[in-house]
């Protein structure tokens, strides 16, 4: 199992934050189970702050850890903070993704870009970071094919 | 921590005796079989112990054996070595939809030089129908290749069946037994073929030593040039003790085949009674009953397969998956959609191939540690947690 470093294989086998919020202010779904990784991002926001994070992960390896990591960068962070996570961010903050799996690093942050959307729409507020970038900022290099 | 390896479908250790058989020609016996001096006899007298042995493993002749690098390499010479030396006759050739890579991407090479290839479905025990091969036999189909054994699922495919069915002076018949090959009876007259693919490594022989049966009198293209040895159809000195220890493990698994089988089927059927009743929504993929005696396979639905696997690496245990995530090209397997199995589920395939070095408490061992390893994953999926939700209502 030598294709992860270190840090990827310590959040997955010791996962951060994982679960669901029950009472969620926003959520986020992403991926397809037909590719291979779904993750559900849940968060509670207070104060325009992130003050919980949780997720649940169908997935490689990879896309747990990022799950984890991504839940650990933006817990206690503000919206906007939240929105400048980019999917190279988390994947150095992993200490690197094999090449095949940085796609999951994309997944991780646009769950959570989701989940702060949706919470957005539903008090219709408007967040700095959300609304100019509708799409996510980086082209999937495996998307799917089925 | 224990240490349980079932992954012999990825590797095999070799057999001591295999091992010891190997050594001196890795060593003192050095010489080139194609050499005229006592040198080159030692090497020589060792390479045709060896074609005799293999040859005697599947019911065919010494003469009929030409040694490979790989089982993948045996099959890349039948399928375009076989075709190609009939190319004038007809360019349509049939294999089915769950071949090894090296049969599909044969044949997806034959297309681009202008054949026409006809995929055969398998049902969902992966199953090919005969009754499908010879409605698609047509006057210019010169080749037709079906695997003894599939390596993924286990299913064993009723070759004799399909050759019976053959029409008079119809297509050349091939078949991979690569998965198959010493670990349960493979009689090339018993199969009824003309052409089969076997590797050694399958079998607690080296890597990197594997032959191509060829009925003798059936044309072969060579798909190098080079020399005379193997009769000019596989050019290049011969790799003298992976040719040795290929013989030893096929003169081993002659002896012992019937031990053997029943040890592993015993293992293996507890091992699948185990994971289907003591996790829910787990699948047997393959075939039942006609089954390679040392493959349990299934499909553990809403987690994937590479975390599976990356859990049981934690607790010492070595299984495989057919994943998307745990293939390079992030495909899931196309034996797992070929049997209709969907690609959600199968994101969860995972295959114990079991080997003699196992034993029961093995068994006991991951049976212990498998349903953990599930709960854990299940725990935080998404889709679990679905449907556990549309369950309730």
């Amino acid at each position: 199992m030598l294709v992860y470093s270190e840090k990827v294989m310590q959040h997955f086998m010791n996962p951060h934050n994982v679960g669901e919020i029950p009472d969620a202010d926003g959520v986020g779904e992403i991926g397809n189970p037909v590719c291979g990784d779904m993750m559900t991002f849940y968060i509670k926001v207070k104060d325009n702050r992130l003050e919980d994070v949780k997720y649940k992960t169908f997935g490689c390896g990879a896309a747990i850890a990022v799950s984890s990591i991504v839940s650990d960068m933006v817990k206690g962070k503000t919206l906007e903070e939240a929105l400048e996570v980019t999917p190279s961010m988390v994947a150095r903050e992993l200490e690197g993704l094999p090449k095949n799996k940085f796609h999951c690093s994309n997944l991780g942050a646009q769950a959570l870009r989701k989940a702060i959307r949706n919470y957005a729409i539903k008090n219709k507020i408007d967040i700095q970071g959300l609304t100019d970038k509708e799409e996510p900022e980086e082209e999937d290099e495996h998307a799917c094919e089925t | 921590m224990r240490k349980v390896y079932m992954d012999h479908a990825g590797a095999m250790p070799l057999l001591p005796e295999v091992l010891e058989a190997m050594l001196p020609y890795l060593n003192e016996i050095f010489g080139n079989p194609q050499s005229l001096h006592s040198w080159g006899d030692g090497a020589r007298d060792a390479v045709e112990e060896a074609r005799e042995r293999v040859a005697s493993l599947i019911g065919g002749s010494a003469e009929e054996i030409i040694f490979t690098a790989s089982g993948t390499e045996a099959n890349n010479l039948a399928i375009k070595g076989l075709a190609r030396a009939k190319a004038e006759k007809g360019k349509h050739i049939i294999i089915s939809a769950i071949e090894h890579f090296s049969v599909m991407n044969s044949a997806r090479t034959l297309q681009k030089e202008g054949f026409e290839v006809t995929y055969i479905p398998v049902d969902g025990f992966g199953t090919v129908d005969p009754d499908e091969i010879s409605r698609n036999i047509r006057s210019d189909t010169v080749l037709v290749s079906i695997m003894h054994a599939n390596g993924e699922v286990g299913t064993v495919e009723p070759i004799a069946e399909i050759a019976k069915k053959f029409p008079e002076g119809g297509p050349v018949f091939h078949t991979d037994a690569v998965a198959s090959t010493g670990n349960i009876p493979v009689d090339v007259k018993a199969l009824g073929v003309h052409a089969l693919s076997l590797a050694g490594n399958q079998f607690y022989g080296p890597k990197g030593s594997a032959a191509l049966w060829l009925k003798r009198g059936v044309r072969i293209l060579p798909l190098m040039d080079g020399g005379i040895q193997e009769g000019g159809r596989r050019p290049g000195t011969e790799d003298v003790p992976a040719i040795v220890g290929l013989g030893k493990a096929a003169e081993l698994a002659q002896k012992d085949l019937p031990s053997r089988m029943q040890k592993l089927t015993h293992l293996r059927d507890s091992l699948i009674n185990g994971v289907l009743s003591q996790i829910e929504h787990s699948i047997l993929t393959g075939h039942p009953v006609q089954r390679l005696p040392h493959y349990a396979s299934f499909c553990l639905k809403f987690i994937e397969g590479e975390a599976i696997l990356m859990l049981l690496n934690s607790h010492g245990i070595a299984a495989a998956s057919g994943s998307a995530c745990t293939s390079r090209a992030l495909k899931a397997s196309h034996v797992l959609l070929a049997m209709g199995i969907s690609h959600e589920v199968a994101q969860g395939s995972i295959l114990f191939s079991l080997g003699l070095d196992n034993s029961g408490d093995d068994v006991t061992y991951i049976l212990e540690k498998l349903p953990q390893v599930v709960d854990r994953l299940r725990q935080m999926s998404p889709l679990y947690s679905k449907f556990i939700k549309a369950q309730k209502g």
